[in-house]
């Protein structure tokens, strides 16, 4: 093989490795504009999702979850009967939450969620996941070393206490119900919502303590 | 199953990398195609699982090391051509007639 061949060689497969990488944005652009020619797409749906999941769905719905579960019982045996139909009386449903199952944390038990095949995560609680839960550390760490990985996070977890990692799927998504603080008893619902964190309800983090 | 994606229980993928303050979406090019992905999905290009398996197809070594929305752009176009919406070499040509206008 020459030297001329090595580099013809190596120019191409850069080439071919470029179509996917520094092109990304405009391959994107291209596929966009595509679509709409061809009226498979509306512009303006695409700019009202992009808002909605930017500026409206996120980690705020699951925390009301949350606090009403810690204020009001009924509703939280409901929860944890049937998370679907509990998290829709807060109008919370559809994509990527169409079927949840809440977690509750207890003195004895802490559990935590992943999506080791993909990045199922529930949307219309949580809103979009951060990229590290769909990175390849903690998608492959959380199923064999999870107290580990907790340690990442900051949070040690007593050997006395049991650590469940849940895996989601594509149909099936996870909330975690995290312990109530000590020392908020007098605190209304609203108030209560402020200190659940998006990680307490992931299971990688412990609400606020106040 | 045998795959890339399979990643419970692998070893040797680092520490996990956290993001201060991290943004929703990390570039213009991530919202639209995150809006494209759903649209798509609703108006019935692909279901959940063909969706899913579309990302499965990436080179292992490409699907560790891609922005995460590339495994969705990347499934995207298995979908759309396999159904005809796109011919091969459609998206490439309207990548350089996009190019050759911005210039």
């Amino acid at each position: 093989m020459t030297k001329d061949h090595d580099d013809h060689h190596d120019h191409d497969h850069d080439h071919d490795h470029e179509h996917r990488r520094p092109d990304v944005a405009l391959r994107v652009k291209a596929i966009e504009s595509l679509l709409v020619e061809k009226n498979l797409l509306d512009p303006e749906a695409v700019d009202k999702l992009i808002d909605l999941y930017e500026h409206k769905i996120g980690p705020r719905n699951g925390a009301r979850v949350v606090a009403r579960a810690w204020t009001d019982p009924d509703y939280k045996a409901r929860l944890l009967k049937d998370g679907t139909a509990a998290i829709a009386e807060f109008g919370y449903s559809g994509i990527q939450g169409e079927d949840m199952v809440v977690l509750e944390n207890t003195p004895g038990v802490h559990n935590m969620v992943v999506c080791t095949l993909c990045s199922c995560y529930p949307w219309p609680t949580l809103g979009l996941p951060p990229n590290w839960y769909k990175a390849a550390p903690y998608r492959s760490r959380a199923v064999i070393d999870p107290r580990g990985v907790l340690e990442e996070f900051g949070i040690t977890i007593s050997s006395e206490i049991e650590v469940r990692v849940w895996d989601s799927n594509a149909e099936l998504r996870y909330l975690v119900l995290p312990m109530r603080p000590a020392g908020t008893e007098g605190m209304s619902e609203d108030e209560l919502a402020e200190l659940v964190t998006r990680d307490s309800m992931i299971g990688v983090g412990f609400p606020v303590q106040p | 199953m045998n795959g890339i994606a399979d990643l419970g229980g692998r070893h040797g993928m680092g520490p996990i990398r956290f993001e201060e303050n991290e943004p929703i979406f990390h570039a213009e090019w991530e919202r639209r195609m995150f809006a494209m992905f759903i649209l798509a999905f609703a108006g019935g290009h692909f279901n959940i699982d063909q969706f899913r398996y579309g990302m499965e197809q990436m080179a292992p070594a490409e699907y560790l090391t891609s922005d995460y929305y590339q495994h969705w752009l990347h499934s995207l176009e298995i979908w759309c051509k396999a159904n005809g919406t796109f011919a091969e070499g459609e998206i490439e040509r309207r990548m350089a007639q996009l190019a050759k206008e911005a210039a």
